[in-house]
């Protein structure tokens, strides 16, 4: 054999701490190893490609006469509400995916190894936002072709793109969450679904909250998804930042803080 | 077997590499692991063999650290598995018993991310793969995808990327299940060199013959527990002593040769009259000159005469009281007749 003696383990510099530059590169060299994936096995992106394309047509064609008088009208309504829904939907992808990643030996490797016990969870879920940029430059292209000029301009187009990408990333923690703790991708479709579908629906992503009953527009007030949506429109629509940016980010910042502990320790746990 | 390549445990390394005590892991009802004693010498191979589902992969996976120990402690190179998990990891390499390689990506992709988690620079990583692929003659196979690797090339890739750090402590768990017999002696072969490099190697193995080839010392584990401990001689030896085969030329002497046998070494023989042969349990050597002796005297002309020596199979059926394939629901009516064929 080539390589030379093994070094002694008195001469080795032993830490049992991982340091928080060595947690943020582990965590970039897995997302390294996402993107090389998803370059690998391009079709997984097919979801966030055709996605955005259908649901914008859909819905705006669907709902637009009847809501805001016409499509032209709507579209400032809808682009918004359909970034939102869309990106966050993408964020489900990754706890599927994550489930099916960790029943297959390599993750019995990265526990063996001395690198941050975060860095697998976070470095595949940074390398997702590669899907939600992806679902938001096409959500806001297929607006554009449909006739959507937003007042906000292209800068706050791009900031709005970010505070979504920003959000999902958070959200995708729950996402993975499930992941880690279900027994079975499906099953992690399945939940996440169930959570998702009302959040995004029971919002103002599609319909002016004044459209519904009084009950159902107190949920769809404090629904953190309105908030986002409304954060959204008013960057792209005006480009002024208001309260609902803030409390998106707090919102975002709080799932984080939450879910990303209990999510690696479920990780670490579960073998 | 051969214990021609058998080197003796390094006695001027002190250190422990493995010591665990009182090892145990249930799941649900079944206590898989259920109090486990190895204790493994720093510079030496090391096998644990035991039947499926004796506990040998949950005992590998607590020391590495991928499992919590529901009791008891281990500790490598003096650092606790539970309190100190994270130096653990910077001295030891795990290579499971299905690859733990990505299988969507390449033999290079795959040494390089291994390699740049375990801190190594870009180029350096790179240089590291390449010798690693080169070492374990994957070179040409480097670009592929795995999905086209066959099984053997798999074990190595996963050796490869156990050995990136060059950790003093290696577990492999099965090395060489599933492999043909070339790709297995290629294996065993790299199992030696590695440590001829100063490593220390604890694997475990269903096979009698492989921890015969490469161990030091074995543990024999059965239903989660260790059943025998020793070197490969100490185990032969504690079956019993090697017996003593002999063939007689005319079959009408045969009566004769074994009144013969039994008052020389002054013990109890079988017979196979059909070949014509006598076995006896050798106690001490020195009598056989005298047997042979006695035997020329009387007239007795040899056609074969052979020393066995206890085969591990036989130590395991004799420690386990079943059979190494055998279900132990099976074992207790079986074992009685296996014992009398070897005996």
């Amino acid at each position: 054999m080539k390589s030379s003696y093994i070094k002694h383990v008195a001469e080795r510099q032993l830490r049992n701490k991982t340091s928080f530059s060595q947690s943020v590169s582990n965590s970039l060299t897995m997302a390294y190893r996402g993107l090389l994936k998803i370059r690998r096995t391009p079709e997984q992106l097919f979801d966030v490609t055709l996605q955005p394309i259908i649901f914008t047509l859909m819905f705006t064609y669907i709902f637009g006469g009847a809501i805001s008088g016409n499509v032209q009208n709507y579209l400032p309504v809808i682009i918004p509400g359909i970034l939102v829904q869309t990106v966050i939907t993408t964020s489900i992808v990754t706890g599927v995916q994550l489930r099916e990643d960790m029943d297959k030996g390599v993750f019995d490797r990265f526990k063996s190894l001395p690198i941050a016990r975060i860095a697998p969870l976070a470095g595949a879920l940074l390398a997702d936002t590669i899907r939600y940029t992806i679902a938001a430059v096409l959500t806001f292209t297929m607006g554009y072709i449909m006739g959507y000029r937003p007042d906000g301009g292209l800068g706050h187009v791009a900031i709005a793109a970010l505070l979504v990408i920003v959000c999902s990333w958070a959200i995708s923690w729950i996402f993975a969450f499930f992941g880690v703790i279900a027994r079975t991708a499906s099953s992690v479709q399945g939940i996440s679904m169930i959570v998702l579908f009302p959040l995004t629906f029971l919002s103002n992503a599609f319909v002016p909250a004044e459209t519904l009953p009084e009950w159902l527009q107190w949920f769809v007030k404090i629904n953190p998804i309105s908030h986002l949506v409304t954060a959204v429109r008013d960057l792209t629509n005006s480009g002024t930042v208001g309260w609902d940016l803030s409390l998106s980010l707090i919102g975002a910042a709080i799932i984080v803080a939450i879910f990303a502990p209990i999510t690696v320790r479920a990780y670490m746990r579960r073998t | 077997m051969s214990n021609v390549n058998r080197r003796e445990a390094n006695p001027n390394n002190g250190d422990w590499a493995v010591e665990a005590r009182g090892l145990v892991k249930t799941f649900g009802d079944n206590r898989a692991v259920d109090g486990v004693n190895l204790n493994v010498r720093a510079g030496t191979i090391y096998g644990v063999l035991g039947p499926n589902g004796a506990g040998k992969t949950t005992t590998i996976r607590m020391l590495a650290t991928l499992l919590r120990p529901d009791a008891g402690s281990a500790r490598i190179f003096g650092h606790d598995v539970v309190k100190e998990s994270q130096i653990v990891r910077q001295l030891i390499g795990v290579t499971g018993q299905y690859a733990s390689v990505d299988e969507s990506l390449s033999a290079t992709e795959n040494l390089v991310i291994f390699s740049r988690l375990l801190g190594l620079g870009r180029a350096e990583a790179r240089r590291k793969a390449a010798d690693l692929l080169e070492e374990f003659s994957l070179t040409e196979a480097a670009k592929r995808p795995l999905k086209n690797f066959s099984g053997g090339m798999r074990r190595r890739l996963d050796l490869a990327a156990s050995l990136i750090a060059q950790p003093p402590l290696i577990f492999l768990d099965e090395p060489t299940t599933g492999l043909d017999p070339r790709t297995r002696n290629q294996m065993w072969d790299t199992i030696r060199r590695l440590v001829k490099t100063g490593s220390t190697v604890l694997l475990t193995t269903q096979y009698l013959q492989e921890a015969d080839e490469l161990a030091d010392r074995i543990a024999v584990i059965d239903h989660g527990r260790v059943v025998a401990e020793g070197t490969v001689n100490e185990l032969k030896a504690s079956v019993g002593t090697s017996s003593l085969q002999l063939s007689i030329q005319n079959p009408m002497d045969i009566q004769v040769a074994r009144q013969t046998v039994e008052q020389v070494l002054k013990v109890q023989s079988t017979v196979s009259s059909e070949v014509g042969k006598i076995t006896a349990p050798m106690a001490d050597a020195d009598r056989v000159t005298d047997l042979l002796i006695a035997l020329r005297d009387a007239g007795i002309q040899l056609a074969e005469l052979s020393v066995q020596k206890p085969t591990l199979d036989e130590v395991f059926l004799t420690i386990t009281g079943h059979g190494v394939k055998e279900d132990a629901s099976k074992a207790s009516d079986e074992s009685d007749k296996v014992r009398e064929v070897i005996v």
